[in-house]
């Protein structure tokens, strides 16, 4: 099992990221806690009695300031092992809505902030033949649900971009771990109607943390899901169109 | 523009967040680096000049970054000398020229990134050979320069800055000095053996040595036990030009120490009916295969089942019973197949596996050295972490500053590394450190991986470390220059 010294959580204020921050950190890790919100992450490096914590304000919509940031990040961390990235956003979409807003937020964190991060650490693990990059996409990506079309589209994406990572990368012993989670009890769903088999974000990160050390390459939070995906997946289009999914 | 070392292009200055205020390196240069034994890694920035110039931009763009800056020669160091993480590496294997070579009198200027390997072909057939050399002939000059190393002759030789005339020296602060050791006395000998913590040298001019053949006369002997052996190094000193002693760390009871030595001495003229051909560099290489059937370069492939502790206690005494029968005591044999035994088997260090190797090195004064090395071994069977490997030689003193040398002898262990052992090994080695520190006796940069910055005082002393701070403050204001190893020592001080 590959142990993880010097990690980054992106997307690591809240939710998911969060939690995966403090176990990384409990764990003795170094971590660096990149994200919007100064303050919420300022109290995980609080509340850290083991690893040590660094913060990085940083909204991943601002693409340009990755590759530097990013530098930075491998620099103060003493080099890297683990990144993360888990910032995401799923504002909600009514029946009839169309908002090119809402669509392009979502597909500018989901996607394109995964790709300028990821792209950086897949430069620099191509580079030093290590490392673990994992992505939290989502089973929403599985099928074109009626929903919320721009998250589906958002985690479809990133999934094929993280398998197409896997395959270019796995050459230079770098592990990409696709991450999709069914419904956490984060603030992302909280609230909104038909959740089940919620779980909470700290037992979510501790199966992503044990597919991480692991090296494996898709992995659903919990297990259970990737039944009920491939459920999903065998049924035929026609079908699945009458469906209130 | 820096076209050759690669920074064409590179990416501007990006000042967008608060978080960074310094231009990107290129993540091409961007290299997993590890100190020889593979025990230690990290990853840093890489760039290789081939001339001053491009030296000099290589210290721009870590300034410019915002990043330290790392020597490296060939990384032959065992542990972190030789390591940056996350900041630029300079790496001197191209800046490799042989400048001027007089074999009237046996003196060779080069760049610092020529290796040991380059000398002596170089110099063989005009009747020379270096006058010091290490275990491996593919360590450079600069490096062995940076750590001042030793060979199997440190007892008549000194070590390799005692044959060096003079060299040229780019501190870190940008300025160029030409360094004589008549005239410049104190710096030459402190800048030797700094471990590339002042600056880089970026010409050496040395003196070789005259040798009548290229090959040596070598007796071999065994010693039943560690008493012994000393007595053996004794009586044999004074009429040896090379001297190496191999313990085998296993042993136990009665047979606890015992040992081969191999004593090599130059051939006197005259002595060798064909010295044009023992001195042709053909001569001096060594053999590809073994028994003219394998491989070599496979051969670590099948130690790797006995690099184990079973095994190698096998191997160890296999080896000692083999010299005890075997009739032939004396031979002939060629500087490079004496000199050289770390080469002898390529990638040797492939059969410790992925944890690789440390090697724990003590000098310690003639007067306890018998006492301290019999309490590490003791100590490492005790604790049952035995070297596989145990070498032995005996040291003189030198007037360097940073020097590891005792008038005495030095006990080099070499341990597997893995992930289980870990701890366990370098807690050990601060034991063997508080045996060698009680006794007066020193350490060496080339191997160390695990001494603490406390340990690191009390070798050199107060007043050797304040000299050192003070050049460093002169050579490095900035201290733009460190290493995992000087991260190590040398922590910061408020």
């Amino acid at each position: 099992m590959k142990q993880f010294k010097r990690t980054i959580v992106i997307g690591a204020s809240s939710g998911i990221g969060r939690a995966l921050a403090e176990q990384l950190l409990a764990g003795g890790a170094s971590v660096a806690l990149v994200g919007r919100n100064r303050e919420a992450m300022d109290q995980v490096r609080a509340k850290a009695s083991l690893g040590a914590a660094h913060v990085y304000q940083h909204d991943v919509m601002h693409y340009s300031e990755v590759p530097a940031l990013f530098q930075q990040i491998a620099h103060d961390l003493g080099g890297l092992d683990l990144i993360i990235y888990n910032s995401g956003v799923m504002p909600t979409v009514d029946e009839h809505e169309y908002s090119f807003e809402k669509d392009r937020e979502m597909i500018e964190i989901n996607v394109l902030g995964a790709i300028a991060w990821l792209d950086e650490a897949a430069k620099r693990f191509e580079q030093t033949k290590s490392g673990t990059i994992v992505g939290i996409s989502s089973i929403a990506g599985d099928r074109g649900r009626r929903g919320n079309p721009a998250y589906g589209t958002s985690k479809a994406a990133l999934t094929t971009f993280l398998e197409a990572f896997r395959n270019r990368l796995s050459q230079f012993g770098v592990k990409v771990v696709t991450i999709k989670p069914g419904f956490i009890d984060t603030e992302m769903v909280r609230g909104k109607p038909g959740l089940f088999w919620l779980i909470s974000p700290e037992r979510a990160a501790s199966i992503i943390l044990q597919a991480a050390h692991r090296g494996k390459s898709t992995v659903y939070v919990p297990g259970r899901w990737r039944f009920v995906s491939l459920i999903l997946r065998c049924i035929p289009s026609f079908i699945f169109r009458h469906l209130p999914v | 523009m820096i076209g050759p070392i690669g920074l064409t292009g590179r990416i501007g200055l990006i000042r967008t967040t608060n978080i960074v205020g310094h231009s990107t390196l290129p993540v091409d240069h961007l290299e997993p680096l590890k100190g020889w034994g593979g025990a230690v890694a990290s990853a840093a920035y890489v760039f290789r000049p081939s001339t001053v110039e491009q030296l000099r931009e290589a210290f721009q763009v870590a300034r410019e970054t915002g990043r330290t800056i790392t020597l490296r020669g060939a990384g032959r160091s065992y542990g972190d000398a030789a390591l940056g993480r996350e900041n630029v590496a300079i790496d001197f294997t191209r800046m490799n020229r042989i400048l001027e070579w007089d074999p009237t009198n046996g003196i060779i200027t080069c760049e610092p990134g020529v290796t040991i390997a380059q000398l002596w072909r170089y110099v063989i057939e005009d009747g020379y050979w270096p006058p010091v050399v290490p275990g491996t002939m593919f360590v450079t000059l600069g490096g062995a320069l940076g750590m001042n190393l030793h060979g199997k002759n440190n007892f008549k030789a000194g070590p390799i800055g005692d044959h060096v005339l003079s060299f040229d020296f780019l501190s870190a602060a940008g300025d160029e000095h030409h360094i004589n050791r008549e005239t410049e006395a104190d710096l030459f000998y402190s800048i030797i053996g700094s471990f590339g913590m002042f600056g880089c040298f970026t010409r050496i001019t040395l003196k070789m040595k005259r040798v009548y053949s290229g090959d040596l006369d070598v007796k071999v002997f065994e010693c039943a036990n560690l008493s012994e052996l000393f007595k053996l190094y004794d009586k044999q000193l004074p009429e040896s030009d090379y001297l190496v002693g191999w313990i085998d760390a296993f042993a136990s009871g009665a047979g606890f120490g015992r040992s081969i030595v191999h004593q090599a001495n130059y051939l006197a003229a005259g002595v060798d009916p064909t010295p044009t051909q023992s001195l042709r560099a053909e001569h001096q290489d060594l053999p590809d295969t073994i028994l003219g059937l394998m491989p070599k370069s496979i051969m670590w492939i099948f130690l790797r089942p006995f690099t184990n502790a079973l095994g190698m206690k096998f191997v160890n005494w296999a080896k000692f019973v083999s010299s005890r029968i075997s009739p032939k005591k004396q031979l002939r044999q060629a500087h490079a197949a004496f000199a050289f035994l770390l080469d002898y088997v390529p990638n040797w260090k492939k059969s410790y596996g992925h944890g690789g190797l440390i090697q724990f090195q003590s000098f310690v004064p003639k007067e306890s050295a018998e006492q301290v090395f019999h309490k590490q071994i003791e100590r490492c069977q005790a604790e049952k972490l035995v070297p596989y490997l145990a070498v032995f030689k005996r040291h003189r003193l030198d007037g360097f500053l940073m020097t590891h040398a005792v008038d005495g002898y030095s006990l080099a262990l070499d341990f597997k590394v893995t992930r289980k052992n870990r701890e366990k090994l370098w807690k050990l080695t601060e034991k063997l450190n508080a045996i060698v520190l009680a006794a007066g006796g020193r350490f060496y940069m080339a191997k160390d991986a695990t001494l603490t910055p406390e340990a690191f005082r009390q070798y050199l002393g107060d007043e050797t470390l304040a000299r050192f701070r003070e050049l460093k403050k002169r050579f490095d204001p900035e201290g733009i220059l460190e290493s995992e190893l000087s991260r190590r020592l040398l922590p910061a001080r408020d």
